[in-house]
């Protein structure tokens, strides 16, 4: 059975998207992309270094994959699309990850700013990608702005905690119409696969594999858990049941013979 | 309200008092929780804390690699004028120093950038005297413009200014300030300091809180270590930060410990910091502020540099000169103070790469 995610007109097999941030080498990049499988990597504009004469990101990005270039660094609406604008002058395509950030401590987003910077942008022709707090309000507005996903956080970014906004991004799972992809905050392969079983279109995974002693298998581990978690979704589970029924005690009556 | 409020509430605490109190179980409570408080913060600068180094060393690893990766972010000074009105007692370029001053011109700053840029780092740091009147902001603007063209991240490391100043050295590309209090105790500060602009202990105060106002992306603060007591500058300098990360969200927040190094003069350190007390100061930071950079220059030791990188550092010089046109126009005569890591950016890359970390040369860029 083929499953398909699409997001820009682009036909994805995979559903686990990376990042390029926090690795000790940026080297392992193209043995994360392989054992991973992930078609798509997010990479920090800011951080890439056109003119380099070390070794820079780009360098290890090959060019199969879909570069999803990010916002980070910007703090209003402003920066955001002054970034994506650069980013597309660049090279890098016109898929944008909008991330506005004023907030140093606790690396939350400012989902105003994201929406106005999401309006300018799909208005470019950009396939904006909005990460954000799983606020429904907020993810309505992208769907009006012109988002091509929304970007729901599971934790702040880098806590490695877990879905611990899960019953927020079930309801952007059951309320909006574009693929919602979990983004910052899972740490461990199982929160991936019960985001995925949740219904999510998809998650993006970075410090959990960057920071772990083995990155690599790491990778290869989340591959795996978003197909297990996807084809859970897609099979659908049996219902939980407590305790077996063995009588009625409230409709009971209704069959008594009289 | 400025950090000054902050500082008097704490400016008579009975720091002896508190630390006898400090219980083995209070460190491993304190060690178990996710976020701690000031005082928690304050009792991992006790000697009670000092027994359980091997702990805080693993949690700030943790927090660090969580919050930044396994990566070092280098960077590089150019001092452009070592000219200064100020007698600070500990400092090489003290006026009352009978040394060789230098003013580079706009054309000698280039040819040190360009030299500077062969090494590949990309974060620059502008380092003058405080003698507003010789390096002016103006001298200051004009060279950052220099620096713009060879380098992406600015900072600058300078006499204090006000939030108008800052922003016009902000609009011209300056991203990060770094900013040393040296000393928060008041009294102390006021002997240290005798004279010239840098007397000014509320405006020296202020001035990391004016460039915020200023919005600038970065600041970097810190005391030099050695001469006060360190533990209730080590303190200070923790609530500072924390301040300043509370009212100025978007602003990133690092601090740098500097311990003080022999240079021109005959200042006596009254204060010593041992490796083992740098290293329990730096992870107590990192407990408390998990998200706060921390800075290391190469007045520390290679083989200290590299084994502290694992404990909680997120940025380091290398390569450095600390004295006027040191890179292309061989003056290394007259120094602020001793570099005692002597290794080029080179040498210092395969260092961070061999255990297992990214020395990165670009992170940031004013777009």
């Amino acid at each position: 059975m083929e499953d398909i995610l699409e997001i820009g007109g682009e036909k994805l097999n995979c559903r686990l998207f990376i990042g390029t941030g926090k690795y000790p080498s940026d080297k392992l990049i193209p043995k994360i992309i392989t054992a991973s499988g992930a078609q798509v990597i997010t990479v920090a504009l800011r951080r890439v270094d056109f003119s380099a004469i070390t070794q820079n990101v780009m360098q290890f990005i090959p060019k199969n994959i879909r570069l999803l270039p990010n916002t980070s660094g910007a703090r209003n609406f402003e920066e955001a699309v002054r970034i994506a604008r650069l980013a597309k002058a660049a090279g890098c395509g016109n898929w944008i990850k909008i991330e506005v950030i004023p907030d140093n401590k606790r690396l939350l987003p400012d989902g105003h700013q994201t929406v106005k910077a999401t309006e300018i942008l799909a208005k470019e022709g950009f396939v904006v990608m909005p990460y954000i707090n799983p606020d429904l309000i907020i993810a309505k507005q992208l769907v009006s702005a012109g988002a091509a996903s929304v970007m729901p956080l599971g934790a702040p970014i880098g806590t490695n905690l877990g879905l611990k906004t899960k019953e927020m991004i079930k309801i952007l799972i059951e309320e909006i119409p574009l693929p919602i992809i979990v983004d910052a905050g899972i740490g461990k392969p199982s929160d991936a696969c019960e985001a995925m079983e949740l219904g999510a279109a998809g998650c993006l995974v970075n410090t959990a594999i960057a920071a772990s002693n083995n990155p690599v298998l790491m990778a290869e581990s989340f591959g795996k858990a978003v197909i297990a978690g996807r084809k859970a979704y897609l099979a659908g589970f049996a219902t939980k049941q407590k305790a077996a029924k063995a009588s009625s005690p409230l409709t009971g009556f209704l069959y008594e013979e009289k | 309200m400025s950090f000054y409020d902050t500082y008097l509430k704490y400016k008579n605490f009975d720091f002896k008092n508190f630390f006898n109190s400090v219980t083995e179980n209070k460190i491993k409570y304190i060690l178990s929780k996710e976020r701690i408080n000031r005082l928690d913060f304050l009792s991992l600068l006790s000697e009670k804390a000092s027994g359980f180094l091997e702990d805080m060393a693993l949690k700030s690893h943790k927090l660090t690699i969580s919050n930044f990766g396994k990566v070092i972010l280098l960077f590089i000074p150019i001092y452009i004028s070592d000219y200064c009105s100020n007698s600070c007692l500990y400092c090489g370029f003290s006026a009352k120093n009978k040394i060789q001053r230098r003013h580079l011109n706009y054309d000698q700053i280039e040819t040190e950038a360009k030299k500077i840029a062969e090494t590949g780092i990309k974060h620059i740091l502008l380092l003058t005297g405080d003698a507003p009147k010789i390096a002016t902001v103006d001298y200051i603007k004009n060279s950052v413009k220099i620096l713009k063209k060879y380098f992406s991240g600015i900072g600058i490391e300078i006499y204090a200014l006000t939030q108008n100043e800052y922003n016009i050295l902000i609009q011209e590309g300056v991203d990060s300030l770094s900013i040393y209090q040296e000393t928060y105790n008041e009294k102390l500060y006021a002997k240290l300091h005798p004279a010239g602009h840098k007397k000014d202990y509320h405006f020296r105060l202020n001035a990391p809180e004016s460039a915020c106002m200023a919005k600038i992306r970065s600041v970097n603060i810190g005391a030099l270590l050695g001469l006060d007591e360190w533990q209730k500058d080590a303190f200070f300098t923790g609530l500072h930060a924390d301040y300043l990360q509370n009212k100025y969200m978007d602003a990133e927040v690092s601090i740098s410990l500097p311990r003080i190094r022999p240079h021109a003069g005959d200042f006596k350190i009254s204060h010593q910091i041992t490796d083992k007390t740098f290293v329990q100061i730096m992870t107590a930071i990192r407990i408390f502020m998990p998200r706060a950079g921390i800075t290391v220059s190469t007045r520390e030791a290679p083989e200290f540099r590299n084994n502290i990188i694992k404990l909680g550092v997120t940025k380091m010089s290398a390569g450095s000169s600390a004295s006027v046109g040191g890179y292309a126009l061989h003056n290394n005569d007259t120094k602020q103070f001793d570099i005692s890591d002597t290794r080029s950016v080179k040498k210092m890359e395969e260092a961070i790469t061999k255990l297992n970390y990214q020395p990165v040369f670009k992170d940031w860029q004013t777009l």
